[in-house]
């Protein structure tokens, strides 16, 4: 079965391709997955017959005990055909249906077959997890065939209200199996049904699952989107919503009936919504002008009957349930199969404008007429036995007054079906000599005289398309006459149920069920026979309650308190949302603190670690402290940094010299990364809004602060296990071969956190490029030999702070005392690029860059820094370069010494990387862009990627080598000169470190550096600046 | 069991950092919020190391004896978060800078859709708008204008 079910996802899957190569001829390939399901059952049928259908269980997820569990028994086998062969048939149908030129045929087809394969799945399968998949699945193929002609409004709504309703049922009933499987233990329906839970449980699950049953079989009140669904394509119509998906709800009432048919909370849903659903479906029928939607509501109608035979919970009843539900899916198939041949060859499915149509196409007229036959309950048809079954199983209950109503009701929907049936097929295929005349909106006026049908034109349909119909509608003739065959066929099931047993049969007396069919074929032609007059009387009596449009205002209620929830929840300001979180977390963490534990007493504390302690915190406190007072952002940073700094000597007094190492490279480099950005924001912060918002921030800043105070103090003392890393040290030793057990920890013991952590480095690094780069980041690096051949002079049009002093001897000299001002107003406030020009011509307080003087050739180079060429004048700093020149290179041996002495001594591969960050920082800050380049010629995301391949290889080296992932292998060398080394493989893991690292660093640099600056010199030269999409 | 009494000046400094995190982060100017998240995890930092215990040696080994070093499980959380910092701060700066290059400042708006929602609600509009809610016409209509792309026989 999972075969079949694999099978058909495949066909699913080259359905479009197919569909493209071979055109609409695909549809007969396609065919062939639901017809081999239908092979494989019919040839099963002895088993099954047998009571020994083959069963197929995998484990799938045994955590949760849900197994892939299928097995066919006898009405899995009945529902196999109806799917597998209805299937088909539809498919041939379709290819001969749609013209050639039709769109999203690939998709419909791929579809359709998935949808078969799902409602395959769904009737096979013994798991009720796996049962509410299958369900979930065809719900969402039936989504995509309703909506198939996407561009009609029409279309995407029924497809919208299809899925809501049905969905909603399905979510019930996912509810109502949850609960079943948790009150029985087990989620196989064969278990749940031979030992079904009793109670509460019972009860409410037994609704849950009837909920489900009824929005996907449209039983009233749910009813209505099985109408609207009849927006899909016609072959979609007979195969979902008359043959199939809809008997889904049917199947599952079958399934569950012989577990729960005595509950009387089961009785009462299924008699209600069966009875009325059966009679509600009719008398809408018969109002409808248009042919599908005769057969829809003549659809809504039957599937209450069905449900209210299987789901009685009486062997007679059930067997002719069954019975029902075959020739149903013949007949009604048929007729939307030759409804769909009318509408192709008329160009309408009006009954008001159809005449004449039986003379012209005689074959489908006599198909149609045979499957109406067996809607109507004529004998020797399918729809007769199984009636007639029904009416009797009904009559042997019906001295009880629940017993008379169903049987009253089953007699006013047959004369409705009768009815219908009738006016259904004279509708169709008959001549008719007068007609209402029709407005242009659809609606007839009685007011107007009738008068003869508007001519019609008639195509001859090709015997593909009659051929499907026909084949049904014959099948339901033949199978009638072997009604011995069905019984013995369909009782294995039946007998699930209790009570006598019934009989199919064409014959079977002079009984009170035969004189009840009379009854119903003669009134319900009376009806057909005074059709005018029962229009007219219908048109009078209007509906109170519309289901479908309390449906509407239900959705629009629901709409209209989502926005009021949105408006008042959603207020779209950060502040607002963070500082909910964080009263949230001082509500949960403050409140269990204060009703659950104790603060430590006074010996429980200490006032320090050692003395200084009391300093370095201080500092850091006050520091931050002014740093939110500060105004001037350049302050603030400052501050900040200097808070950061105190902090790392606090972890040095705390025992952590890894820690304050990496703290203070990266105070060092957040602090160079603020200025390099502040230069281009403004020097202040903005100006303060309201003050009592300040005070409100400030207490909700206060209760967050005690409450992490408060955790504290009693994190440290609500220890009761020795802590993990107690072990640490031997472990690092011994596995990781290393000294420094920080270091050992990240890169051995915790190496997946580790991983974990350099990964989000390089995300992060991405997007800052991707933030400031708004041209490719990967373009050529530009060297400074670019530089002096461009001759663009970097940081050339800068303001210089010294300039202010030169102009200010300018004004002294009496040259431009307007533009000395100029220039001073401009030091101070960095006005905008426009006043800077102004100030430029004035010749104050620019330094306009003279042309890159070219290296000397041939010659030794004389320069200290390459780049240093292609910075303004004003803008070098020859002790900067000489120094940079000393110290780049030691700083870069440093960073190697960090890295390899980092696994016994403090260091490694974060705080080596953050060395040569520094590195990479002073020569961009003494040589400018070019010089960052010349210093680094490779590319960040290179760096990182390497970087992360790197530690992630190792660990799969270890993993080759018979090890767990990322474990370490120590490796002792005797080299001659070098004497022994003790190399540990997770030292190449902290080089993937080191290197993401370096990464990082370089983005940062060549992004917040590099890049604002060619920003900065585009926005002065008057090069309108890219900002992206506002 | 190893000494886990916490230091009272530690404690005090985790409030302050913490507080003025909080202050700063509630604030709408991205580089006060940001400058709000670096003194948080600094804050958040020193708590991981007073929940691993008192202070002691360095943890390396045959530097520290055994008895005497700190914790080095908070000290490895720790280290990865500075960097973490590192990056996170790289990034809302440049996210700054970028509010900055598009808006002239680097303040964090109101989310304009949540406003527009909130706008309409108050003044009881209908705070969607999805054509296909209302419906105009009836099943018959909608009945009659669905028709399949089909082959149409031999008609014209």
């Amino acid at each position: 079965m999972l075969l079949l079910l694999v099978a058909h996802l495949v066909v699913a899957v080259v359905a479009p391709t197919l569909l493209r190569l071979l055109g609409r001829k695909a549809f007969l390939l396609l065919a062939l997955a639901p017809a081999s399901a239908t092979v494989w059952a019919l040839s099963l049928t002895g088993e099954v017959m047998a009571g020994r259908g083959p069963v197929e269980i995998v484990e799938w997820v045994p955590a949760l005990g849900m197994e892939l569990a299928f097995r066919l028994d006898t009405l899995a086998w009945l529902m196999v055909l109806l799917v597998g062969g209805v299937g088909a048939l539809v498919l041939v149908y379709s290819s001969a249906y749609f013209s050639a030129s039709a769109g999203g045929l690939g998709r419909f087809g791929a579809v359709l077959v998935a949808f078969a394969g799902s409602m395959l799945g769904l009737v096979v399968t013994d798991d009720m997890l796996l049962l509410y998949v299958f369900w979930e699945l065809t719900t969402v193929f039936s989504y995509l065939l309703i909506g198939h002609y996407a561009d009609r409004k029409a279309s995407r709504r029924a497809a919208m209200q299809a899925i809501i309703l049905t969905t909603a049922g399905g979510l019930a009933m996912l509810g109502g199996v949850v609960l079943l499987g948790d009150a029985t233990g087990t989620y196989r329906i064969s278990e749940v049904v031979a030992d079904p839970p009793t109670g509460l449980v019972a009860g409410v699950s037994v609704v849950l699952l009837l909920v489900g049953a009824a929005t996907k079989s449209a039983l009233v009140p749910l009813h209505f989107w099985l109408p609207a669904a009849m927006a899909a394509p016609t072959p979609v119509s007979a195969y979902l919503h008359a043959a199939a998906m809809v008997k889904a709800g049917v199947y599952l009432v079958a399934r569950f009936a012989p577990g729960f048919g005595d509950l009387g909370i089961w009785r009462g849903i299924v008699i209600a919504l069966g009875c009325s659903t059966l009679v509600h479906g009719g008398y809408r029928a018969l109002r409808q002008n248009d042919l599908k939607l005769i057969l829809a509501f003549g659809t809504v109608s039957q599937l209450g009957l069905l449900v209210l035979l299987v789901g009685l919970g009486t062997r007679a009843a059930a067997l002719a349930g069954l019975a029902m539900l075959g020739a149903h899916a013949m007949f009604k198939a048929a007729l939307f199969l030759t409804v769909g041949v009318v509408d192709a060859a008329t160009g309408t499915r009006d009954l008001r404008r159809l005449t004449g149509v039986g003379r012209t196409l005689p074959i489908t007229a006599a198909v149609g007429a045979l499957a109406t036959a067996s809607m109507i309950g004529l004998p020797p048809f399918a729809g007769y036995v199984a009636k007639e079954a029904a009416l009797e199983a009904f009559w042997h209950d019906g001295s009880t007054l629940v017993g008379a109503v169903v049987i009253g009701a089953m007699v006013v929907g047959s004369i409705l079906t009768v009815a219908y049936g009738l006016r259904f097929w004279w509708g169709a295929f008959g001549s008719k000599r007068c007609v209402p005349a029709i407005a242009p909106d659809g609606t007839t006026d009685p007011s107007q005289p009738w008068g003869p049908p508007e001519p019609l034109e008639v195509g001859k349909p090709s015997l593909v398309l009659v051929g499907p119909a026909a084949v049904l509608a014959v099948l339901g003739l033949a199978a009638a006459l072997v009604p011995q065959l069905g019984e013995n066929l369909l009782a294995p099931h039946a007998d699930t149920y209790p009570g006598d047993p019934g009989h199919l049969a064409l014959w079977a007396g002079l009984t009170p069920a035969l004189a009840l069919t009379g009854v119903i074929l003669v009134v319900g032609t009376l009806l057909f026979v005074r059709r005018v007059h029962v229009e007219r009387w219908q048109s009078r009596v209007s509906v109170p309650l519309d289901a479908d449009r309390v449906y509407r205002r239900t959705m629009r209620r629901l709409d209209e308190f989502a926005g009021v929830v949105t408006a008042r929840t959603q207020r779209g300001s950060l502040p607002l949302y963070l500082g909910t979180i964080l009263l949230v977390f001082v509500a949960l963490g403050g409140g269990a603190l204060v009703a659950g534990t104790t603060l430590p007493t006074a010996d429980g504390v200490r006032l320090w670690d050692t003395p200084v302690q009391l300093l370095a915190g201080g500092l850091a406190a006050v520091a931050m402290i002014l740093a939110a007072r500060a105004r001037r952002r350049l302050k603030a940073v400052v501050l900040a940094g200097i808070s950061g700094y105190a902090v790392a000597a606090l972890y040095l007094l705390h025992g952590g010299p890894d820690l304050a190492l990496t703290q203070v490279l990266v105070e060092t480099i957040t602090l160079v990364v603020f200025v390099l950005v502040l230069r281009r924001l403004p020097a202040y912060f903005s100006v303060r809004p309201l003050a009592t918002s300040r005070w409100v921030r400030l207490g909700v800043a206060s209760l967050v602060g005690l409450t992490v105070g408060g955790l504290a103090l009693i994190i440290p003392g609500a220890r009761i296990h020795a802590p993990v890393s107690v072990d640490f040290a031997e472990e690092a030793y011994v596995y990781g071969g290393g000294k420094n057990i920080v270091n050992v920890t990240l890169v051995d013991i915790r190496a997946w956190d580790t991983m974990g952590e350099i990964s989000v480095l390089l995300v992060a690094a991405t997007g800052i490029a991707s933030l400031i780069f708004l041209r490719r980041r990967g373009g050529p690096l530009l060297r400074t030999q670019d530089a002096v051949e461009s001759g663009s002079v970097v940081w050339g049009n800068i303001p210089d702070v010294m300039g202010v002093l030169r102009s200010h001897n300018a004004a002294a000299a009496g040259v431009s005392s307007a533009a000395a001002e100029a220039a001073v107003d401009f030091a101070q406030a960095e006005a905008d690029a426009e006043a800077a020009g102004a100030a430029a011509r004035g010749d104050a307080g620019y330094v306009a860059g003279p042309p890159i003087p070219r290296a000397p050739h041939g010659g030794r180079q004389r320069e200290w820094l390459a780049g240093g060429r292609t910075l303004a004048p004003g803008r070098r700093s020859i002790i900067f370069e000489i120094v940079t020149r000393l110290l780049f290179h030691s700083m870069i041996l440093f960073a190697v010494f960090l890295l390899f002495s980092g696994h016994n001594a403090p260091g490694g591969g974060f705080a080596a990387g953050l060395v040569v960050g520094i590195a990479l920082i002073v020569r961009y800050l003494a040589g400018g862009r070019y010089e960052l380049s010349e210093a680094a010629p490779v590319h960040p995301g290179l760096l990182l990627g390497m970087g992360l391949f790197l530690s992630a290889g190792v660990g799969l080296i270890a993993l080759l080598a018979g090890g767990s992932m990322l474990q370490s292998v120590i490796i002792d060398l005797t080299v001659p000169v070098l004497g022994e080394i003790h190399l540990v493989t997770s030292l190449f893991f902290d080089i993937g470190v080191f290197l993401v690292v370096i990464g990082l660093a370089l983005d940062i640099l060549r992004s917040l550096g590099a890049e604002i600056d060619r920003h900065g010199e585009e926005a002065l030269e008057g090069v309108p600046e890219e900002v992206g999409s506002r | 069991m190893i000494d886990t009494s916490p230091s009272l000046t530690l404690v005090a400094v985790i409030v302050v950092l913490v507080t003025v995190g909080v202050y700063l982060m509630l604030e709408r100017s991205l580089s006060r919020v940001l400058l709000g998240i670096i003194s948080f995890s600094n804050g958040i930092n020193l708590l991981f190391l007073v929940a691993g215990g008192v202070a002691g040696g360095a943890p390396i080994i045959g530097q520290t004896p055994d008895g005497e070093m700190s914790d080095p499980l908070p000290q490895a959380m720790v280290l990865t978060a500075i960097v973490i910092t590192l990056g996170m701060t790289a990034f809302l700066l440049a996210m700054a800078y970028r509010s900055w290059q598009l808006n002239e400042h680097d303040e964090v708006q109101d989310d304009l859709e949540d406003r527009r929602v909130a706008r309409r609600a108050a003044a009881d509009l209908a705070a969607f708008e999805d054509a296909d809610v209302e419906v105009t016409t009836t099943l018959d209509e909608d009945a009659a204008g669905a028709h399949d792309e089909t082959q149409g026989g031999d008609r014209p």
